[in-house]
This record gives C-alpha cells, structure tokens and sequence, in this order.
C-alpha cells in the first residue's frame, strides 16, 4: 500500500526523516518495499518573473527577461502561449533537471539537463517550465495540467526552489503488508504502526458532524448475515457535486488515484485513509426506498459502474433495492444507481463484507476494483463505524450535502463488535522467545499498541484494540513484544531442552544418491524438468488413444494449457530437453532425471494417486545404442545385479533398436533408439536414445554384496570367435556357453563382424569365456574338454560353429 | 715342426683382425649375434681352429692352446662390451620412437554433473543431519487439509492468496509448500521431532524470479522448551555452514499461518561482508527463508500437547539458495536442460 508521508503527518508528530523511519518500520515488521520521493528527478528549478517579454518576428518565440530574485535576471526564449509580462513560472536554469516531453508536451519521454544554448540564434539561459515538466499535474497544483507555462502565484518568491512550493519533495512509502495485518491497510492504520514505533501520541481523525432531521424510511434487510455480517447506511440529501479541493486531490494523487468529483472522491479518500470502502448510491433510484443484502439468484444480471454486465449465481453477493441489484457487494457498484451529476440524495454504504466471498465472486467475474482488494484481506466492523463517520464529516466540510440523522445500522448475529478480553502470562511468552522481557516494558509496549493492559505480577489482563482481530493468543502477544521490543534481542541458543536425536538419510534416500553418483560418475548430466506438460507431448512420442499414459491428472487452473497434465512419463520431458539442446547447438550429450510420474487410480480422482519415481536417461549425438546400454550395465552393476534385455516394440522408438529391460523376470521399462520418424517430426540431426525404468522397482532388485573366499585356484579365460547365423543373438549365445558348463562364470561378446569373409546370411562374433574352478586347478585339458563341450553344445543348439 | 705352430699363429693373429675388421662397423644387436655365432658360435671359426690342434706337436699344444684362449677370451670380450654399447643406443633409440606428445588429451571419459539443486539438498541435508534431523518425504499431490487447514489457514483465509494454487479438484491440489509434510510427521511421531522435509512445490507463477514448479526445504522441530532463540542459533550456524563462516543471520518479523511469532531471515551478505552491493542491493542483507515458532493450532491439530511441546519450523527454497550460492543469474537455466549450463556443477 502506498503511505504519503505528509498524510501520515495529519496524525503523528514525525520527528524522523523518511529513511530513519523506513528503517524503524522494517524492524517492526512493515517492509517499505520502495520509497519514493516525489519530484526526485526535478532539480534546479526556481521561481521566476516575467518582467519583459518581446515576440521574435516570424516564429512563435518570444524572448523574456525573468527576475530570478537573487540568482539574477535572466534571458530565456519561450515558445509557451500564455508568457507574458507579469506572470511567475517555474525557471529551469542551466545545469537544472526536468521532464522532456513528447510533441504533445504531455507525454513525459525522460529526464532532460538544461544547458545555455541558441534558439533561432537567440540565446537563452534557461527554460520556463510547464506543471508535467516539473511533474506537477492538475490534482497536485492549480493549472498543472495546463500545457503551457505553470502560472504560480504572486506571492511565491523570485528565485525560490519551486519544489517545495508545489507540493514535490513529499515521500511515499510503498508498504508490504503481510496478509494477519489487514488493519493496517490504511493511512490511519500504519499511522497506529507509526506512533508506536516513535513513541508518540497518535491524532485522530475528525470524525464529527451535525446531523439534521429527516423523516425519510430507509429499511435495510441482511439475508445473508455470514457473507455481511455488518452494514450500515445513511442517507445525505441535496447533494452537490463539485469539484475536490486541491488538499483532497493532492491526497488521491499521491496513492495514484485520480480526481473525479467530491462525492466520488470522498468514498475513494475514506478508503485511502480509513481502510473502509463506502459506496454511494442515488436515493432515488433505490426502489421502495430499500436496501436488501441478499445472494444472487441464479442467473440474476447486473451492469456495473463500468458498463460491464455480469450473469451472477447463488455464491455472489449483491446489494439490492426492493427490486433488483445494485451493486455487486463489495466489489463495484451498479449502473442502475449510479450518482450523476442531477443525484439530489444518496444512500451511503459502509459494511463488512466475508473476505473469502468478495475474493469468489470478484475472481469468478473477473472483476476487481480497490474496494475488493481491502476486502479480500479484511475490514473490521470497527473501522466501517468510524469510516462511515469520516465521510459523513467530509460530507460536511465540503459542502456537498446536508447529512441527515437517518442511520441504519445492522448487525447481525455474525457481527463481531466489542473488544476481546485475554489473560496472558509473561513468563509463558518469555518461555517462547527464549528472552527476558522486562514486565514494565512489555507493558509499555502493549499500550502504544492500543491495548488496554492490566498488570498482575507474571500475568498480564488485555483488552485487545477492536481491529485486532489476528491477536489471537499469548504467541500473538509475543510477536507484538518482541517485534515492538526489537529482534536484535534474541541471541542464538542450540536448543539446550531438547533431547538428542539421531539424523541422517535413511536407506532409500541413500541409495538414491548412491545412484545419483554413479550416473554422473559415468559422464551423465542430472536434469529437472516440469512434472507438468500438455497432451501434445504425448502426441508427439505418438502414444497410442488407449495407451496407460494417457490416463492422466488434470490440473483444474493450470498456469498454460503446455502446463496443464501431470506427466505419466518422464520420456517427453527428455526428448524436449534434447530438441532444445540440439537447436542451441549442443550436438551431443547424456541426460538424467528421477523424478516422479503421477498415476491416478481411478478417473477423475477421488483419492490419492500413485506417485512413482522413475528414472530416465537420454543421450544424443554420434552414438549407438550400446552407448546407453552400457550405462544401464553400469547402473545395474551399482546394484549388484545384472539385467535382461529382449527386443521389444515401444510406440516412440525404433522398432528394430529398442528392448524390454528387465531384472529376475520382473519388467524395469525401456531403452532404444527415439524413431527416426519422431526425430525428423523434431527436425533432430543427431540420434537420440532414451530409456525409462522404473526407479522403485529398479531399486528392489539392488542386491546385498556378499563375501565369497577367493578360488584357490585361478581363473582361465578362453576367447572364442564363432560363426552364427543371422538370426541367433548373441544373448542365445552366451546362455548355451553358461548351460554347457558349470565351470563358466563370465561370458562376454567383444568382436563382431558380418561381411564377405564370413559369407551371406552369417555373422562372427567372439567371446571371452572366464572359467573359475572350484576344488582343483584347471588344466590346460579339462579347459580344451570345457570348450569342446560348448562348442558341440552351441553347434547342437543354434547352429553355431568356431570360425 | 715349427712351420705348423708358425702358420696356425699366423691364422690366429689373422682371424684376430677379422673378427675386429667385421665388429667395427656393426650397429645392431642381431647382426653382432650373427657374426659373433659365426666365429664362436658352434661350428664357427674359432672353433675350426680348435680342429686343427691335433696337428699341432706336442710340445707345442699348451703354447697354442694358450694362444687360442686368449683369442677366444679377447673375442668374448669384445662382443660383450659392443654388445652393451649397441643395446644402450638401441635403447635409447627405443625410447626416442616411443616418445608421445603428452598433452594430446586422455582417453578417461569425463565425469557429468550434478544438478545444482542436488548439490544444495545434499549440503542442505549434511548440515541438518549433523544435527539429528532426518529426512521426511511426503506427497506432492495434496489434498486442502494438509496443505492448508491443518496450517491453521482455513478456506477464507487472506493467506491462501499468498500463494497461487494448483488444482486438480475441489479437495485434491499440488502442494504450495513442503509444510504439508510437517502435519504428515507429527501425526504419527511424537515428540521429540527433528525433520527435514525436501521436495517439489508449485504455485501458478512464472516470471524471472519465480517457477511454477520449484523445490523448497522444510525443518520442523518440536520438543520440550524450545525457543525463538533455539531457532536463530540453529540458523546461524546454518548461514555459517552453508554461504561462509563470516555470515550473521537477523531476524525480522513477518507472517505465516502456521508460525507465531513468524519471522523473515536474511543473512549478511556473503559477497560484499555486509557493505552494500548489486547482490544484495545495497542492503547488506540477503533474504533467505522464512520461519516461526510453530502455532498452538498447528500442534493440537496434530495431537501434540502445547503446553507441553513447543517448536520452530523453517522453510526456504532450495533453488534461491543455489542461485544466491553459485550466482546463478536465471531461474529459467534450472528447468531447460542446457548442457552448457550443467556441466559446471561438478559437485
């Protein structure tokens, strides 16, 4: 919110300059998220007095000398059309800063430094300035929106900084309120902030006026009590409406809201300084002289001020009269009632609104004005009293009607009115903070917050201020000490009441890492991606209408319809990863992510779904598939395990480049090569493989090292080159090596060859057979026996031979 | 008979020069091999000679045998020095074919790279473990009661607006805050509690500063007598620990539901000491999580007796810290996946 220092000083006596006292609200918890300084950019700019004023022949200058009081008499070229002998305005002399402005001479285009210079060969030491040129406008000084030369009056003095003089140099606190301090979103509110924290005194508002008869029935009827549970209304009759004060604009301006009339400003300015949004309605267009605060029926229209129509249902609230709706409670008022500038009498509204239905309705219709935004946070029945009061006495002070004694006030049974009484003790709220306390400073601290306290050795009698409705229990009482009492107070302790506890991972959240290293470890880059994409990831890996992917969460707000599923697999959040990498030039790469999927069971959701880790891995650039298959060796390696890899048909791979991975019979995911037809849909120019495993089930397979003596006797190894057939792989291979002898503990492929020397329809592949004995060496004999059995085996099997 | 000695002598003295005329120009070891087997090999000259020691007189035989000897003595000699001489050229011609360029690059692979928020969790957990917390997952699917009700921020509170919220129905929602998993852990354990609670978040924001998805860290601990001052202690040593041992913590006042008093916590800044810079924005202070005494409510709702229990609870989020810690300028590199960008976290 944003607190004008100058208003600020209608009710305390500010001793402190704006920084000290940005500084001071900051440890009390108001952060001043900007302060700004009106007219910070203006500088150099004095008053000064036309006393010769020349046209220059053939354009539309005119040639002044300006009495700059003391700083001299000085020639300036003006192109202004009201310059003329006797007027005082704003003086920019040379080294001075001011706002350029466009050809419209409204717009402000950046700060410009005026320098002595020619103009049509005529010197000129200065410029006489227009109010937007020194950021003044008509809301903050008479004439500012003129775009000629700001006239200033007579008896501003030559010579004189003119910033003071018009209002510039005022500070304006931009305040960010947390959301248990609704109270305090109002120039009268922080002013209680303020006073406290200075140890001041705080003025309050004038809230009088005199009231004359009138014999006019206004009725006021609450059938909605829980979404109002207070409103009051009062009637002003002959109303005038005329145009503000220049105090009253000046006061609007400075919290960036523009002057309208004096009715209209008046409930503005109430909810600037009082916190309490009002409303005005034309009497007369009440029917039946009747106020009903109902909810909407089903379909019920109403046009707002702003001559938007809204179809309204059972959960908004509206203000209507005998007939129909009037306004939309809280948020804006109706067309219908609207004061105009023939409005004899109006019907002033102040009323506590349920925040949580003016925030429904002003989010469902899309409507928001100031007035919803304080109640969305909260008013107190207090303040809508006291604010009724002070635009009553505006009312008065400007002249714009006469208020009459015809004051309906209702409070219903949700009504909150009156003052919360509590016990509280000291030692208690000491105990929470860790601190002590001094009683008589506690209790000074609580009465320049407006309670009312009652001391009784440890224990604390409180009457809480009646906007204060967050004060809720002694950790609320101990917030106000320590924040009042400063947080500088509390030292660091290391918790010397609690008991000892021992902290760490546990098992699952330590394979994790383990994992986690051993992927980076092989050269793998760990990634994060969104848990949410669109259905069009899904399309784009081509996942079938019925496949399990597709049942997926919706999310009901979603930030983009790209964002608005939660994933059922971690695949199209990779293969996006990799396109992005590719098109920024980054040819090749390994990528990792553990993360979860989301698996309802059951559409739509009734219950918690399944939150299932997986982890998926994507390489790209000039690679094969064994490229990513030896990482997933390496992974099931980590585990001590070991897994099986059959060719299996994936929707977004390769159809002859993809397999099933799976561990003791029990299925992981996938790996394979991304379809071409997929990656040339991508533009892709490189390969991309990914494979997605289930990283719970992957996890369980993990075995338990166990320690086996060594063999007495040492290993031998016999490589083999072998020619097969085509069709045989080389899995069949390595399991007829292990099947034909038990001595077998290693089988592993390392050469391969198709081609000419081989002959069509054959392939070589060669293998390394580690054998390991057991209770006696293995002789050069037993091995040849060993490997004629294989080689009979594989022959008898698969057609295998040596080559 | 002194005509056989004389010409036998004669030989000797004449293979004695040929054995050193045909070594004097030999450069390898297996050319030296052969001339040596040809003259003292088996079957070689010298020991042809040694056949003709039968025709030698008598007399004569120890005079000429002595003589052979030495020439064979001689002979061995000569081929062992020149032996060693040609082995260490050939060494170190050896070792001069051998030679590599030493900074043509290494076959190792290099390592990947974690990403940051991993580095930052783990150090964030390091710390914590040390002192007793361990570490709690819950659900990123929600439902209200979790998330919010039982945080003491019922349907009409004004703070539910602080935080712009995923839903997926009426009840279900995807956690704003990993302080849903404070209520998850003090339903079931009773005090004493120390838990860290990492893991995904969302709010529907999405700007320079702020992700839709991103990842905070919880730490809830209730037990007998503890205090606000419990709380600053255990966060100085966390700012010592985590962005350097010079950094002071302070605390101002702030607002959450489910924390009273509720607190701001900025740390001095590790860049500038404290002085004033663009990290910090000439504050000296860096915002860096948000904490409180836990609420009476918060606690009763859970079971757990107030009068009895007290606690603190602190929540920050781990991609600010990472971005604060490794001067990561962008939220937006954490989420693309750039390569260029994660191959620098190391870990």
């Amino acid at each position: 919110m944003l607190l004008p220092l100058s208003w600020l000083k209608d009710y305390v006596d500010i001793d402190v300059s704006a920084q000290e006292l940005q500084k001071k609200l900051f440890g009390c918890g108001f952060e001043v998220e900007e302060l700004i300084e009106t007219g910070k950019d203006i500088s150099g700019v004095v008053v000064g007095e036309v006393i010769e004023c020349e046209p220059v022949e053939g354009t539309h200058l005119h040639v002044c000398k300006v009495d700059c009081g003391a700083l001299g008499v000085k020639q300036i070229c003006c192109g202004a059309d009201n310059v003329e002998v006797g007027i005082k305005a704003p003086v920019a002399l040379p080294g001075a800063t001011v706002y350029a402005t466009a050809k419209d001479h409204v717009t402000v285009e950046g700060v410009m430094t005026i320098k002595k210079g020619k103009l049509r060969g005529i010197e000129s030491e200065g410029m006489l300035c227009s109010g937007v040129e020194i950021g003044v406008n008509g809301d903050t000084f008479d004439g500012g929106d003129y775009c000629g030369l700001l006239l200033l009056p007579k008896e501003f003095e030559n010579g004189a900084d003119v910033k003071p003089l018009v209002g510039l140099g005022d500070f304006i606190f931009d305040i960010g309120l947390t959301a248990n301090r609704p109270d305090c979103q109002s120039i009268v509110g922080m002013a209680r902030e303020v006073a406290a924290v200075l140890g001041k005194t705080m003025k309050n508002p004038d809230v009088s006026y005199t009231a004359v008869h009138s014999d006019k029935q206004i009725k006021v009827s609450v059938t909605a009590p829980d979404l109002c549970p207070r409103y009051i209304a009062h009637y002003v009759k002959d109303v005038k409406v005329a145009t503000s004060p220049l105090w009253l604009r000046k006061r609007l301006n400075l919290c960036g809201i523009r002057s309208i009339n004096t009715l209209v400003d008046i409930t503005n300015f109430v909810l600037l300084e009082m916190g309490q949004p009002m409303h005005a309605f034309d009497c007369d267009k009440l029917e039946g002289g009747e106020i009903v605060v109902r909810r909407a029926k089903e379909n019920e229209e109403i046009v707002t001020l702003d001559e938007k129509s809204f179809k309204l249902n059972g959960e908004n609230l509206v203000i209507c009269d005998g007939a129909k709706p009037c306004a939309l409670a809280g948020i804006m008022g109706g067309e219908n009632s609207e004061i105009k500038d023939d409005t004899k009498d109006l019907l002033f509204e102040a009323a506590k609104f349920a925040r949580d239905s003016v925030r429904k309705t002003s989010r469902s219709l899309g409507q928001h004005s100031d007035s919803s935004a304080i109640f969305e946070k909260g008013v107190c029945e207090y303040m809508t009293e006291l604010g009724m009061a002070r635009a009553l006495h505006l009312i008065e002070e400007l002249d714009c009607g006469t208020v009459t004694d015809v004051h309906v006030d209702v409070k219903t049974e949700f009504s909150h009115d009156g003052r919360k009484q509590m016990e509280v003790s000291l030692e208690r709220i000491n105990a929470l903070l860790g601190i002590e306390i001094p009683a008589e400073e506690a209790e000074k601290i609580l009465t320049s917050l407006n309670f009312k306290v009652e001391r009784n050795g440890d224990i604390l009698k409180l009457e809480v201020p009646p906007y204060r409705e967050d004060i809720d229990g002694y950790p609320d009482i101990a917030e106000e000490l320590i924040r009042e009492y400063g947080y500088d107070h509390v030292e660091g302790t290391f918790m010397p009441s609690a008991k000892v506890t021992n902290g760490g991972y546990n098992p699952e959240q330590k394979a994790e890492n383990k994992l986690i290293d051993k992927l980076v470890s092989m050269g793998l880059y760990e990634i994060s991606t969104y848990s949410f994409y669109s259905e069009k990831d899904l399309d784009m890996l081509h996942f079938p209408k019925e496949s399990e992917e597709r049942k997926f969460i919706k999310i009901k707000n979603p930030i983009s319809e790209d964002l608005g599923i939660m994933r059922t697999t971690l695949a199209p959040s990779m293969v996006n990863t990799i396109v992005r990498n590719l098109r920024r030039n980054n040819m090749q790469g390994g990528l990792f992510e553990i993360s979860k999927v989301y698996i309802p069971k059951q559409l739509p959701l009734t219950s918690f779904p399944e939150e299932k880790l997986r982890l998926c891995i994507g390489m790209f650039g000039d690679l094969t598939f064994y490229t990513i298959k030896g990482i997933l060796e390496g992974v099931a390696d980590s585990l001590n395990t070991k897994f099986e890899y059959t060719a299996a048909q994936k929707c977004y791979m390769h159809p002859g480049v993809c397999a099933e991975v799976s561990c003791d019979g029990e299925v992981l995911g996938y790996v394979g090569r991304l379809d071409p037809v997929i990656a040339g849909e991508l533009a892709m120019d490189r390969k991309a493989f990914i494979a997605e495993l289930d990283y719970e089930k992957l996890l369980s397979h993990a075995k338990a090292f166990k320690f086996t003596p060594l063999p007495k006797f040492p290993e031998q190894v016999r490589d083999l080159a072998l020619v097969a057939d085509s069709s045989v792989i080389c899995a069949d291979i390595e399991k007829e090596i292990y099947n034909a002898c038990k001595y077998v503990t290693d089988v592993k492929m390392f050469d391969f060859y198709v081609g000419k020397q081989i002959g069509e329809g054959k392939k070589s592949m060669a293998f390394t057979v580690t054998f390991t004995p057991k209770d006696e060496a293995l002789t050069p004999e037993k091995l040849d026996n060993f490997v004629k059995k294989i080689l009979n085996n594989l022959k008898y099997k698969l057609n295998v031979e040596l080559r | 008979m002194n005509d056989v000695k004389q010409v036998i002598e004669e030989k000797i003295t004449q293979l004695k020069k040929k054995i050193a005329e045909s070594i004097e120009k030999v450069q390898s070891s297996d050319t030296l091999y052969q001339i040596k087997m040809k003259f003292l090999g088996r079957g070689g000259e010298l020991s042809e000679f040694m056949k003709v020691m039968k025709d030698v007189p008598k007399e004569d035989k120890p005079t000429i045998g002595a003589v052979i000897n030495a020439l064979k003595t001689w002979a061995e000699n000569e081929f062992s020095n020149l032996e060693s001489t040609i082995k260490q050229l050939e060494l170190k011609a050896q070792y001069k074919t051998e030679a590599i360029d030493v900074t043509m690059p290494g076959l190792t692979k290099p390592t990947g790279a974690y990403h940051p928020n991993t580095l930052v969790r783990r150090e964030l957990i390091s710390i914590f473990a040390g002192m007793g917390f361990t570490v709690f997952e819950g659900p990123e699917i929600e439902n209200d009661y979790y998330n919010f009700t039982a945080l003491n921020t019922p349907k009409d509170h004004p703070a539910r607006d602080m935080q712009d919220t995923f839903y997926i129905t009426e009840d279900l929602l995807l956690r704003t805050q990993t302080s849903a998993g404070q209520i998850r852990v003090m339903e079931k354990a009773q005090p004493p509690i120390k838990i860290l609670s990492p893991g995904k978040v969302y709010r529907s924001d999405d700007d320079a500063t702020h992700s839709p998805m991103f990842s905070q860290m919880e730490g809830l601990v209730v037990d007998k007598g503890i205090t606000l001052c419990d709380l600053k202690g255990m966060l100085d040593e966390f700012a010592r620990k985590i962005f350097g041992n010079g950094v002071k913590t302070r605390l101002r006042p702030s607002y959450f539901p489910f924390t009273e008093p509720s607190v701001e916590v900025d740390v001095s800044c590790f860049e500038c000491g404290g002085k004033g810079c663009r990290l910090c924005k000439g504050t000296g202070w860096i915002e860096v999580l948000g904490a409180g005494m836990v609420n009476r409510h918060v606690l009763e709702g859970c079971g757990v007796d107030p009068d009895v229990y007290s606690g603190f609870a602190f929540g920050m989020g781990i991609e600010r810290i990472a971005m604060l810690k490794y001067g990561i300028n962008n939220m937006k590199l954490l989420f693309e996946g750039d390569t260029r960008f994660l191959k620098q976290f190391k870990g």
